[in-house]
Formats: structure tokens, sequence, C-alpha cells
């Protein structure tokens, strides 16, 4: 039987670069994902015969340390396009235009507030890149390397200066409804301008204290958070990434879904030793790292009894409910927008920050928004290879879709949300509508069956303040080691978070070569 | 939800023995236990202190909480969450466990029994069953029932306990060892008597259901006429549980899960509990914690001391000198102790300083002038009570 | 012309307060107050003959002991009584009494939920722990984390230091419960919904988040971590009405021969060169001092009594940003007889706390879902007090008044402005929810007086009718309250200082945001500092 230095479970985009870290630092690794294909949520699925798509549709925050490091560049992916714009569309087509540091359709004050906002907060999330891509240590501990780590969060702080530093320790917390009504007057931007503060969240417009963090987390990005399709669409870092592990030896293991991670018990404590899959293979290694949600890894693969009863409950506690639906459409032609020359950009369709807060209202019971907010994206414009020739796909974010709704999700459910989602985008769309061939929801639920994501949390839980840095997911697993001997983590679960970043996987690997 | 008591008043709970040891209760001394009401003595604490030492008394541990454990999953579960190994308990065994955070403070202490294989029941002393259901998080077949309510439960403790059980005609009474049990039919109703006890002495546990309560006291106050039974309250229990060495929950230790303090809790090397806890058991809940604790020596050791005088040494400082300039210590419990004819005290005790001198600086009042005094502390290994009829089986029949 | 050395505006409690400590240095200080009432929030009305409402806030559990010491308020008049529990009604009429004492509470827990029982152990445990780390910053200036001055370093280091003694594991939880929201939270500890609403309620009172906005559980601690003599989240009644602190601080600082003058509305702050040099009231005249305090909250402050231009850039927009939200109401009712509560046992101490017509986590959420869409809810939180119960002085013998706060009401309606009507029905949603739980209640009513944050701003000034001068997020919290840079009472123009709730710590009658302004204007003036820094207690 054949051994391996590191196995990893789970093929997700943070999964594949660490196999490649450890696999180029020496490493035999083996990784071995569930499904046909590598990438997790990155992944292109057709959903229509001849359609495709990719539950996260576009990048915004990719590493570029992790690109030029593993030559991703060499393996097809591509990242030298341009940012797509946003654009909040209006119904009485009075359109905004929100580009990486410029906006169009708003007041003169607006657009001059503009520049101002983005200066403020391309400063602050500068100060925070680096720090995404380290581990961050646990307080009280008395090691000065890791107490270096916050003198040195802290000196970044403050050499901002005086000023910037008072702000950003007000700024943070903020909810955004608050900071975009200190700068600007027009609704459509301030809701905009929320959104990528908000999506994937349980948060609303009105929520302090978690989304500003969010926001600059997601501006770490190469072009300050505004999504881009790399040439050759998603499918190409997948590609990529999957490219440059095997050349680094890395074994790939499909359509294998592992059920347990083998511990073994001993006098000195707990160890992991192997996985066993569903065909009750059991398969050894010198370290197992977890590519998949925390709760997955510690309730199901490793077993609430194999941690200590605080540990197990604040596994189980984690806010990972995910709140967002995937709504893809195979449409026969290009649909027209209202007031739209082109469709290269992520339209958003909420008006107001209070169509958000609203939408959001409606889920906190359990039901799913009768108004829904959300974005779209017409993939094909900027791959076309992903749709027969000339039809195209549109895919979209709904918010807030429950991922337990009140009563449980029903065909009717969907269908009802379904005709609901085409309703509002036709409000914008005259055509649309007759140029569906086929539609597909996933709700949240949805992904955590498609995708064995618990909650179907596009962040594998919630990015709040008290589930990110040192206690993302929770502290004594916060460093990607697990108090199992030989488990690591390396998920979208730890810091800093979710977001095709790879920066999990790549901190997760420095920790295991140390 | 519960529906009974739904909207109860400011009342105390009462015990299902209640009517009867209310009409023993002459001097109307109550306080509470987990919200029922509850008795500080019935006549004369010193006279109740000496029926156990000298023939027999009933103490009423109805408020003691009592869950039933079962399920495939119950061994398991309790294993995790004890520091002690109970896979190897038999049926009808008892055991002494403790239990700890994942910091490794103790979070409280009490007794498993195992009913069968698939079965236990835990008694403890204050309520634990919100951290019995975080403990059961993740297993699959386990079911709680809290018990508290619904089983009466008395303790029959000193040196003619036996004889009372032996002539209500209990059979089997006299093959029972300590942390043995057995359960037989009484007035319908299962009742089951442990050869347990927190007084040092050789004593019985009687745990019935409710509605038989009054049948088990007058059962046992008739049989127990001729052996000079009496009920006792809590402070006969306090001094006779401090003789056998005994820890007491805010005199000993803090529940950790309540304290306010960072580390105002303790670990079980800190109380001497150190044999309860096995490392051999691969997982259990404060393992880590508990493993620096014993390689670095908890910070404190619970000392049981021999204090030179007649003065109780209530809340005082340990020092090592007699000038009382270096602090090492602090008395948790302390009396003199009617049977030994001792000034006995436990204290937490500095690890470092365990071989240092022993000071303590006791305060006393005389006629309401207060005094003070520095003694000399002795250690003492054993405890300062512990006669050879506890554990005699079959016990001497009076 | 008499020059004074210091000027507060407002006879609110803090302002008298800091004028009090001001006055007891040796300045000759002067208190400008628009109404013809002193005490600002503070207040006991006599607003139908023989009631004496304290028509604004209704308990006291911030208060100082120090400073009550310190400033002799005893020997003023003031005497603070527990409460003896309060009785939370769920949406059912069920009822869950916080009982004064330890087992009977746990009694009644446990009949709900023996799981919560226990829990509410380490629930208390955990909220003490937690009150006692920021109990200590309340009576302390909040240090300016830019600034490398020995003071403010000494400060960050103490507030290190008192953040460090906690385990790693309960710092990871405190910031866990610092930024959560209150029902969440607490579902980490509960099971019950109504124990969970009964917990989660303080979670609200007086902000515009919901018990599902993070950030409501701090506002739970920020109403729980008060004390009575040491006890930790008790609350007490002032003899004599809320009225009676602002009447024994007035008293204080009469005693060092303060002087108070009400009537008198400030228009505007006078500055010179950048300093403030004066008071300009609306009768015209002009009143000089060497030191001008507002104790009004940071938005009217800077953007009502100060010309504009008169500021340094930027002061004004924050000013204006300053989120000081109207979301709660306040009907007070003299009553004829004490109302009988349905699904209560007969018991004459239950009438000695207060009341919670709580509902449900889900009903207080509606009620925020009213408030963000410009409507008072249709089925508000109500905290209720019958101070009657057991202080003689405020209603006539065997009649009684009762205090009713309500959570929420808007400062601005969608459909308009605040008009009498509205404001009437606003105050029959509030008796119709009462008499689902007391039937009969209505015909006990002998006078009303309805308060939207409306009459609330009108009367007594604060904007929008906010109860803390200022929500109680974390922007606007310790060195970000008002705002960044000024959390240390010294306002941007010279010569002049906030002393009112817009500061650290926020809003409660605590006295100490009076205090703490007073120990900085005594360090600028290079005068022995008299501020207590400690509180008295132990714990």
């Amino acid at each position: 039987m054949k051994s391996y230095d590191s196995i990893i479970i789970g093929g997700g985009h943070n999964a594949l670069v660490c196999a490649n870290y450890l696999a180029k630092s020496g490493q035999k690794v083996l990784i071995i994902e569930a499904l046909k294909k590598f990438g997790g949520l990155a992944v292109d699925r057709e959903f229509f015969p001849g359609f495709r798509a990719n539950t996260a549709s576009a990048l915004n925050q990719f590493s570029e340390k992790i690109a030029s490091d593993l030559n991703l560049s060499s393996h097809g992916f591509n990242s030298k396009t341009d940012a797509l714009k946003n654009i909040a569309l209006d119904l009485s087509q009075n359109h905004v235009y929100i580009n990486e540091d410029s906006v169009i359709g708003v007041s003169e004050t607006d657009a001059q507030n503009f520049n101002q906002y983005k200066s403020l907060l391309k400063k602050f999330a500068d100060v925070l890149k680096p720090f995404w891509l380290k581990s961050i240590p646990r307080l009280k501990n008395e090691n000065i390397k890791d107490l270096l780590t916050f003198v040195e969060i802290g000196l970044k702080i403050r050499l901002m200066g005086k000023e910037d530093m008072r702000e950003f320790l007000r700024v943070f917390s903020l909810p955004t409804r608050d900071l975009m009504d200190e700068f600007f007057d027009s609704d459509l931007l301030k809701a905009a301008l929320s959104w990528d503060a908000l999506i994937g969240s349980s948060q609303a417009p009105r929520s302090p204290n978690n989304s500003i963090l969010t926001l600059l987390y997601r501006m770490s990005g190469k072009h300050q958070g505004h999504y881009y399709i790399p040439n050759g669409g998603i499918d190409s870092l997948i590609d990529a990434l999957v490219s440059s592990a095997e050349e680094a030896g890395v074994e790939f293991m499909s359509e294998t879904l592992v059920k347990e991670i083998i511990i073994e018990n001993s006098q000195n404590g707990l160890k992991a030793i192997g996985v066993k899959t569903h065909n009750s293979e059991e398969i050894k290694a010198d370290r197992i790292i977890s590519g998949v949600d925390p709760k997955q890894t510690f309730i199901n693969l490793v077993g609430a009894h194999n941690t200590e009863i605080e540990f197990s409950n604040r596994i189980n506690r984690l806010r990972s409910n995910g709140y967002v639906a995937k709504f893809n459409l195979a449409l026969s032609s290009l649909p027209s927008f209202m007031g739209l020359d082109s469709l290269r950009g992520r339209m958003l369709i909420a008006p107001t920050m209070d169509s958000i807060e609203f939408a959001w209202d409606d889920t906190k019971y359990g039901d799913y928004s009768q108004n829904p907010v959300l974005d779209m994206i017409v993939p094909t414009l900027f791959n076309p290879s992903m749709a027969p020739e000339g039809k195209h796909i549109l895919s979209a974010n709904i918010m807030y879709i429950p991922y337990q709704k009140k009563g449980g999700w029903s065909e009717e459910d969907k269908n009802e949300l379904t005709e609901k989602i085409i309703d509002t985008i036709s409000q914008y769309s005259t055509n649309i509508r007759d140029n569906i061939l086929h539609s597909e929801l996933l709700t949240p639920l949805d992904l955590e069956t498609e995708f064995n994501l618990t909650g179907g949390h596009w962040h594998h839980g919630e990015l709040a303040l008290d589930q990110m840095l040192m206690m993302r997911p929770t502290y004594e697993a916060a460093q990607y080691r697990t108090p199992i001997d030989k488990l690591y983590l390396c998920s979208a679960g730890c810091h800093p978070g979710g977001g095709i970043m790879g920066a999990a996987g790549y901190n997760a690997a420095k920790e295991i070569i140390k | 939800m519960n529906n009974h008591n739904k909207f109860s008043d400011e009342r105390l709970k009462l015990s299902p023995f209640h009517e009867r040891q209310a009409a023993l209760n002459v001097r109307d001394a109550w306080s509470v236990w987990n919200g029922y009401k509850f008795a500080d003595y019935y006549y004369d604490a010193e006279y109740e202190y000496f029926c156990i030492r000298n023939t027999c008394g009933t103490y009423d541990i109805s408020p003691m909480q009592k869950y039933l454990i079962k399920g495939k999953d119950a061994e398991s579960m309790l294993n995790r969450m004890v520091t002690r190994d109970i896979s190897n308990l038999a049926p009808n065994r008892i055991t002494y466990v403790c239990w700890c955070t994942n910091e490794g403070r103790m979070i409280d202490d009490g007794t498993i029994f195992k009913i069968g294989a698939n079965e236990y029941m835990l008694t403890c002393g204050s309520p634990n069953l919100a951290w019995l259901k975080k403990a059961s998080f993740g297993y699959s077949s386990i079911e709680i029932e809290d018990l508290t309510d619904t089983v009466a439960a008395i303790s029959l403790q000193g040196p003619t306990s036996f004889s009372v059980l032996d002539d209500m005609g209990i059979a089997g009474i006299e093959n029972l060892r300590p942390f043995d049990f057995i359960t037989i039919e009484f007035n319908n109703s299962e009742l089951t008597i442990s050869r347990t006890g927190f007084t040092g002495d050789l004593g019985y546990e009687l745990w019935i259901e409710k509605n038989s309560a009054i049948a088990l006291w007058d059962a046992l106050y008739s049989a127990g006429e001729n052996y000079g039974i009496q009920p006792y309250g809590e402070t006969a229990t306090n001094m006779a549980r401090l003789e056998a060495g005994f820890i007491m929950p805010y005199m000993e230790f803090n529940e950790a899960l309540k304290t306010v303090h960072f580390q105002h809790d303790q670990t079980p090397f800190e109380l001497n509990l150190g044999w309860l806890v096995d490392f051999k058991k691969p997982i259990f809940n404060g393992r880590g914690a508990l493993l620096t604790d014993k390689k670095n020596g908890p910070t404190y050791t619970l000392t049981k001391l021999d204090i030179e005088g007649n003065k109780p040494a209530e809340a005082s400082y340990i020092y090592a000198d007699e000038k009382c300039t270096k602090e090492i210590g602090y008395v948790t419990s302390a009396m003199w102790s009617p049977a030994v004819k001792a000034n006995i005290a436990m204290a937490m005790i500095k690890t470092q300083h365990l071989d240092d001198e022993l000071w303590v600086e006791i305060y006393y009042e005389k006629e309401l002038r207060q005094y003070d005094k520095v003694v000399r502390c002795t250690k003492q290994k054993k405890p300062f009570w512990m006669p050879e009829r506890a554990k005699l089986t079959p016990p001497r029949k009076y | 012309m008499k020059k004074y050395d210091a000027i507060i505006i407002g006879a609110g409690h803090n302002g008298l307060t800091n004028a009090a400590y001001l006055a007891k240095a040796g300045l000759n200080t002067l208190v400008v107050e628009k109404n013809d009432y002193i005490g600002g929030a503070a207040v006991t009305r006599e607003l139908h003959k023989g009631w004496f409402y304290s028509n604004c806030s209704y308990v006291c559990s911030m208060m100082r002991q120090s400073i009550h010491r310190d400033l002799n308020l005893t020997k003023h008049g003031l005497i603070l009584v527990p409460y003896l529990g309060t009785v939370n009604f769920s949406d059912d009429g069920d009822t869950l009494s916080a009982y004064h004492s330890e087992g009977p509470y746990y009694n009644e827990l446990r009949a709900r939920s023996p799981h919560d029982a226990d829990a509410m152990f380490r629930l208390q445990a955990d909220l003490n722990r937690y009150a006692q780390l920021i109990r200590k910053t309340l009576l302390r200036t909040p240090p300016d984390p830019t600034s490398f001055r020995p003071r403010d370093i000494k400060e960050m280091l103490f507030l290190a230091k008192e953040f460090g003694a906690l385990g790693e594991q309960e710092i990871y939880e405190y910031i866990r419960f610092f930024t959560m929201s209150a029902a969440e939270y607490l579902d980490d500890y509960f099971e019950d919904d109504l124990i969970k609403a009964a917990m989660a309620s303080p979670g609200i009172i007086g902000t515009a988040l919901g018990v599902y906005s993070p950030g409501s559980a701090y506002i739970l601690l920020h109403h729980v971590m008060g004390d009575v003599d040491g006890s930790i989240g008790a609350w007490g009644l002032a003899r004599g009405g809320m009225g009676a602190i602002s009447k024994a601080i007035a008293g204080a600082l009469k005693e060092h021969h303060g002087e108070i003058r009400t009537n008198s509305p400030v228009q505007k702050i006078i500055v010179k060169n950048g300093k403030a040099i004066g008071v300009a009231l609306e009768s015209g005249e002009e009143v000089y001092a060497s030191i001008i305090v507002s104790n009004l909250d940071a938005k009217r402050t800077f953007t009502k009594i100060i010309d504009k231009k008169d500021l340094p850039q930027g002061i004004y927009e924050k000013a204006k940003n300053f989120k000081i939200r109207g979301s709660s109401g306040k009907v007070n009712i003299a009553l004829s007889a004490l109302p009988k509560f349905n699904n209560l046992p007969d018991n004459k101490y239950i009438n000695r706390g207060g009341q919670g017509f709580t509902g449900s986590l889900k009903t207080m959420e509606k009620a925020y879902d009213c408030w963000k869409r410009g409507r008072w809810s249709e089925d508000p939180f109500i905290e209720s007090v019958i101070p009657s119960a057991w202080d003689p002085t405020v209603a006539p013998p065997g009649k009684h008044w009762m205090s009713n706060f309500i959570q929420y009401c808007p400062a601005e309606l969608a459909d308009g402005p605040w008009t009498p009507e509205k404001r009437d029905q606003f105050g029959q949603t509030v008796i119709d929810k009462i008499e689902r739980y007391s039937p009969g209640f209505k015909d006990l009513i002998v006078h009303m007086e309805v308060r939207t944050p409306y009459e609330i701003e009108k009367e007594i000034g604060l904007t929008e009718g906010n109860i803390f001068q200022g929500e109680l997020t974390i922007d606007q919290l310790l060195f970000n309250r008002p705002f960044p840079g000024y959390s240390q009472y010294r306002m941007p123009l010279k010569n002049m200082y906030m002393c009112g709730s817009s500061t650290h710590p926020g809003g409660g009658v605590s006295s100490a945001c009076g205090a703490n302004a007073a120990r900085e204007i005594l360090i600028d003036l290079k005068k022995p500092n008299t501020v207590p820094e400690d509180d008295c207690f132990d714990e």
C-alpha cells in the first residue's frame, strides 16, 4: 500500500494551492476530491447540455504572489484582463457605472467623494493586505516572533499617520450604511458599494462590526476589489493550479469521498494517520490536511468524540449558514438591458440600501427575500466556450436566500423563487424571458449538497470579527494546526477566509513546511 | 417545556421528605440547596455530628443532581467528559469522578453508577445539565434524563447504619462493598441502595421514586429507632466531610464554569485529585492542559493540616515563617475535630513551598475582644478520620 | 459684568456633576439650563396633581458609588433602592420572573428549561467578567491610541493589562461577546425563547439596533454592568424619582457655591480667535468664562450652538455624522390602583421590580423592522416599572405611577412629521399591549403622558431623543467617543470641553462623563485632581 507525506482532503482552490507548495517543497502529496473535477466552488458545471457555469463566476482577489510563486502564467492562467465595472441598474435607466477609480452617473459631489472614499479605503486595505498572507498567532503567546506579528500590525496601522489611524479605528466597525451615508447621496451608488461588503454574509447595510473588514479583505485584490474574468475563464485558474501541481508531482484522486479521518489512539494522545474513503479504502499519510470546511472536518470526518468538549461546541456554533443562491440561465441569445450598451460588467439590481436591508429582513425569519437583490454577469462575453456558439449564459448571485428555509425547501419554493428572480431581472430587460432555454437555482442548501459545503456558505463560515484572524475557525485550530497531531486545515474556514484568493492554502502550506 | 410549577412563586421547592423533616426541625433552621428548602441543622449540629460518628443519621440528598445517561454512546461520552477511565467499571459499581474544562479546571465532582451496559447515573452537587448537553454534542445515540425532581435520595451514615438496613430486611445488604449498589423492590418502587457517603464512615445512600419517599423514611425511622437514628443537616455534614478529607464546592474549589476571575478555579492536581486523572486515555476533556499542569506542578496543593491549639483557622493565610513575612497559602476549611480531638484544616499551599515550615495566623474572638496568634501547622497525609468499620464487609451488626 | 471660571451648558446630571467637581476645586462655576427645571433626562416632574413622574430616565444602575460618596449625595437627599427582580411576559402570556434571590430564580428558570437554569450560572459569571473589565474604564479618561504621551501610554498599558489578565479563551470569548448580536450570543447558552428574549432585551434598550444586530450584546452589557452596592447587574430606583439624583448633585454644587441659572437657553458659544470665551443666551445676554463645558450632545453642540465658521475644518462634518438615533419612546401613566397581571403568583414582592413586555426574540426583531421602515412598532418591546409600589413620595397613597419605556419609536416617521394625533396613537399602541397582559389596565389610567423622540428632543434637547446621547457602537465607544481624537473631553476649540453622555463612557445615569471631564479640566488648570478613578467595590 502506498503511503504519502500529505493527504489533502477536498480539491478546492485552497487545497490545490496548498498541494502545490507542499509538493514543491519535496513532499509526496495526494489530493482527494469527491466530485469528478477539481476546483470546489470555482469548478465549472454543465447545467444544461452545452452550457457551463462556475459557481464562483469571476475573480477579484486571487493572490498575485501565489500566481507568481507557482508561475501559473506558464500553466495558462492569464489574469491580464481589465476589471469588470460594476453597473448599478436603475429602473429609469440612469445607471451608475463604477470603475476602479471613477464613477459615472452620479452627481459631481458624489463623483468627487468617490475619490476620497476610494483613497481612504485603499489605504486601509493596503495596511491589512500583508496580513492575509500570514498566520495570525495566538494571543497570550510568549513566542517573540509571534509577538512581532502583532507589533507589526500595530506599527502598520500607526504608520498611516495619526488621522488615518484614528479613522481606521472608527471606520472598520461601521455598518456599510453609515459609511456610505457619510460619503454619498446617490442611493444606487451607496447600495452598489455596499454590495461587496455584504454578499456572502448574513450582514445587511445596517449591521455593524463585520462588513467593512470584509470589504477591505476583498479590496486586497489586484483591482481593488473589482472582479475580473481571466482569459479562458475561471477554469484557466483551476486548470493552471492542477497542471502546476501535476508538474510538481501531486497525485490526484477524484470521485472519492473521504468518509473519515483515521485517528490513532495512543497514550500520547490522538494522531491523524490516514483517511478512509466512501468505499472503505484506507490511505495512510504522515499528515492529513483538510481542505473542507471546519464543521465537516471536525464533526463528520474527525468526530466530536475525538476533540475536547469546548472545541467541538465552538466548531458547532460557528455561524456558517449561507445566504446567497446561485442562479444560472442558459440563453438563446444575448438579452438586452434597458439603457445598457454593453453587458461587459457586473450588473447589480439593488436600487437602495433599504432594498438590501429589507431583503435581509425577510430572511431573518426563515423566508427568502420577497424582493431579492442580485448581481449578475454574462460570462460568455468573456469566455464564449461556456455555451454553444452564439448562445449565452447569465450567472447571478441572489441575496438573501436562507440555507434553512422555514418548513424546508420544496420544488415549488424553488420554482416560485425562480419566477421572482426572472421577474426582477425582467424589470430591467424586456426580452430576457424570451431568451431563456433553461434556468438553474442553487440555494445554499443545494450548494451544501452539491459541494459538500456546510451551510452552503461561500466562506466556510461567516466572516465576522469573532470568526476572523486567530479566532478562525476557532482558537486552537487557527494556525492551521489542530488539537489532533498531524491534522491540519487549509480551507477558507481558516484565516483569512473565503473568496478565490488562495491565502488559506498558502498559509497552511507555510505552517506545515515550517 | 416542563409545565409543572410554571408560574412558581418565590417559595423554595420542598423535598419529598420535607413533611417528616419539617416535623423534626425544631429549630426551623433552613437554608437552600439547588432551589430546595434544606436543613442547616435540626436540633443541634454537634449532636447530629455525633450521631454520625456514634449511631447513625440521615441526610436529605434529594436536591443532589441526578442524571440518567442512556444509549450506546453513553460510555464514550462520559469517558471523554470525566478524567478517570470508566470503561472498566462493572455493573452495579460506582466510581468517584471529576470533570474539567479544556483548560483543566474542575467543573464539578460526582459519582457515576453503572446501571447496565449502556446506562449510567451521574450524581453531583450542582446543576450540570448544560455541560452534559455540550458534552454529548456529536454523539448520535445518547439520552439524558434529569431525575433530580423525580427521584428522592437520602443518605444514611454512621456505625449503626448497616444494622438499620439489615433490620429493614434488605436482602444482600451485608454483601454490599464500598462503591457497590443494589436495586430492590420497596413499596412497589425500585429502591437503589449504594454503599457511598460523604462522611468517611460506614454509610449508605438510598435512591427512590419520590412518591415512595415518605414510606422509605418511615421504614428507616421505624427500624432505626433502636439504633439512634437522627436527621442531620448541612453543618454536621460539613464537619464529617472535613474529618474525612473530602472537598466541598465553594470551600476547596470553585466550579470552573461559574468562576469569574481567571484561574480562580482549580485543577484536580491542585486538589490532590491527581489519582482521578488517567492519562492512559488518549482523549478526555482537559487532557492537554492537565498534562502541562502535572509536568509543571500545580500552583497550589490542597493539604491537610493539624494545627496547634484549638482555635479554628478559618479564612487564614499560611506563612512559611513564624514572623508571617512570606505568605504561601490560605486555609479553605477548618474546625476543631470532636472525634479526633485535633484542630484540623485543609489549606491550599503553594506547591513549591510544601516542604517549608508552615505557620498560620489565626484570628479569634473571646467575649467580643479580637485576638490573633501564630501557630505551627503539621501536614497530615491521611484523612483525619478513616475508621476500619467504614470499609468492613460485611459491616458489624449491633 | 461678572466673569465666571467655568460655564456648563445644560443642567443634566453630568453637567451638574462636572460643575460640582469644578466648584469643589474652587472654581467660580455657573450652570445654564434652558428649561425651568434642572436634571435634563434625570428629572421628577409633577405632571398630574399628586403624581411625580420620572418622565425620561427611570432606573439607575450605573451611578458611580465613589461619586455618590465623594459629592456627599446622601446628605443631599439621595437614596438608591435596588429592584427586587423583573417579570418578563412572552407573546402567549407566559411569565418568567427573574426573582431577586438565587434559589427561587433557579426554580423559575428550571420550570421552563432545566438546561437553561444551569446555563444561567455560566452566563452570569461570564457577564460579570465582561462587566468588571469595562467598569474599570468608566472613571478613566480614554487613552489616545495614536499618542506617545506618557499618560496615554500609561492608560493604554492599563487597558492591555486588564485585558491580558483574562485567560486566552476568555479574551476570544470577550471579542465574540463585544461584537456579536445579543440573540446569537445567547444561543450558546439557552434553548428557551422566553429566557433568551428576556436576557437579550436590554440589548435593544435605547439603541437603533435589533436583537439580531451585531453589537447589541455590548448594549446588553452596558445596561447590566452597573450595580447597586456592588451587586453587578442590579438596577435601582432613586427615592423621589430620578430627579432626586439631579437634585442631590445640584445640592453638592451649591454646597461648593456653584450657581445654576434656569430658563436660560444658550444660543451660541462665543468664540474669539479659536477660543471659547463665553455663551450668548437667547435673551441676548452674554456671559463670559475662562472655560466653557457643553453637556449637550455632540451633534447639538457642534451643529446648533457653535457657528460652523468658528470650528476647525471637518468638525462640523464629524458632528453631522455622529450617530444619535431616536429609537425610544416613553409613556408615563398615573394609575388609580396597582394593576394586576395575568399569570403571576399573588406575591407582594412581584411589583417591586420591573415588568418586561418582551414577547419573543422575533417580536423584538419585528419591532425593529418597523423602526427601520419609519414606523413605530405595532407590537413594541415595553419595559415598565411601578416605582410607587415602594416609593411613597411619587404618587398619592394607594395610587400608582407606571413608567413605560418603549422600543422602538422613530424620530422621523415615513409618512410625515409627528403630530399630536400620531403621538396619541403611539400611546394607544402601548396601553393596548399592556392591557393584553393586564385586563382592566386601561380603566385604571388617571393620566398619561406620551413622549416620542420628537417630544424628548423638543423638551430636553437630546438630538432625536436618543437616551445615550449617541449610539454605543464600536465606532463611538472609548477613544472613538464622540469623535476619534476628541475622546479626552477637550474639544477642538480652546478652553472648550464636553461632559455629556456623548463622551466616554456613554449613556446612563452614571455621573462618569461629567466627573471624567472635570478631571481633564482640573489637569489643564494645573489644579489638584480630586476626581476618583476607581470605583469603591473590589470584586
